[in-house]
């Protein structure tokens, strides 16, 4: 993609568009932990945990984020293409298989039920709550480490780090706003509508970006154009996957 | 008390970023990672080695297709065992 190209209104959407979804569904899944955290063990220890987490991402961040512009392009393409391929197909996939009935709606419950399950075994101490700051730590860590790559790879590959960044902390901002006011889990959030808009979106990102750092030349002349049609044919493919892996599975449903 | 030697710090966090690596690209979808890989080695090879820019146009998206759909396939399969 062209420097030019990829100031193009609509990559920029598409950019915006990936970027805010992922970070929205990260932050929703982090936040159920810290809120089965708090609402269990309390919110000193789940603050703590969460605080120590962001300090550590930002440490790695400041840390590793400027030798990413150090790596040619083409390469840095390459490598992010096959991240954004695997990252985008492990969530087309889950959404597929969400959308047809064979896994939960939703990950939220789950996730959840296993933290106040896993902290309500442990014994609580009156002082300090290690475990509990542990978990926060571990949730907000990990998926706040799925945030950065998120936003480094899409960023620095279309040249937009900045607005990748800022749409990342408005999208954990809005999402944080939620979560308090609401305190409680996220459940009714459309993780699943969400996360299947953010896999096509990372998967033709991740075909078109290889296809750079391959040197393919896309047709059409615009990276816009191949993207929009990159994102129509991934859009269409799981919409067909959904419905036949619906049919294959609705006569086992029968039976059993 | 646990029975088990104790690791240095580094170790344990060089252990945990292997880990989220792992976790993050492999998971429990290990055929997604290899068809990567097998996608980029053949895309590779058509377009850098045999400069065949066309056919890679259409290999490239064709072979992720083909990556997701064996994906959710072994995925149906393996509900049904």
């Amino acid at each position: 993609m062209t420097a030019a190209a990829a100031s193009s209104p609509t990559g920029l959407a598409v950019l915006v568009s990936a970027v805010f979804l992922a970070c929205a569904v990260e932050m929703v899944e982090a936040l159920t932990i810290v809120i089965a955290v708090g609402k269990t063990r309390g919110w000193k220890s789940a603050m703590e945990g969460t605080g120590a987490a962001v300090v550590v991402l930002t440490v790695l961040v400041a840390i590793f984020g400027p030798s990413l512009v150090r790596v040619p392009i083409d390469t840095l393409r390459l490598i992010v293409g096959g991240i954004l391929l695997i990252f985008g197909m492990q969530w087309l996939r889950k959404a597929i298989l969400r959308s047809a009935g064979l896994k939960a709606m939703h990950d939220e419950d789950a996730i959840y039920a296993e933290t106040v399950a896993e902290l309500e075994a442990a014994a609580a101490r009156p002082d300090r709550d290690r475990l509990a700051c542990i978990m926060a730590f571990k949730g907000v860590f990990l998926e706040g480490l799925e945030v950065v790559i998120t936003v480094v790879t899409l960023g620095t590959s279309a040249h937009h780090l900045g607005v990748a960044s800022a749409t990342a902390a408005i999208a954990l901002l809005l999402v944080g706003i939620v979560g308090v006011v609401v305190a409680k889990q996220l459940s009714s959030v459309p993780e699943n509508a969400m996360k299947m808009a953010v896999g096509v979106m990372l998967v033709a990102y991740g075909t078109f970006w290889t296809g750079e750092g391959l040197k393919v030349r896309w047709p059409g002349g615009s990276s816009d154009v191949m993207l929009l049609v990159l994102v129509g044919i991934f859009l269409a493919v799981t919409w067909a996957a959904i419905a036949v892996t619906r049919r294959s599975v609705r006569p086992l449903e029968v039976v059993t | 008390m646990s029975t088990q030697p104790s690791t240095s710090l580094p170790v344990r966090l060089l252990r945990g970023f292997a880990m989220f690596w792992w976790d993050f690209l492999v998971g429990d979808t290990p055929e997604l990672f290899v068809a990567t890989l097998i996608t980029l080695g053949v895309a590779a090879l058509v377009s850098l080695a045999a400069h065949a820019n066309g056919v890679a146009v259409v290999l490239l998206p064709l072979l992720v297709i083909l990556s997701l759909t064996a994906s959710v396939a072994r995925a149906v399969h393996k509900t049904r065992r």
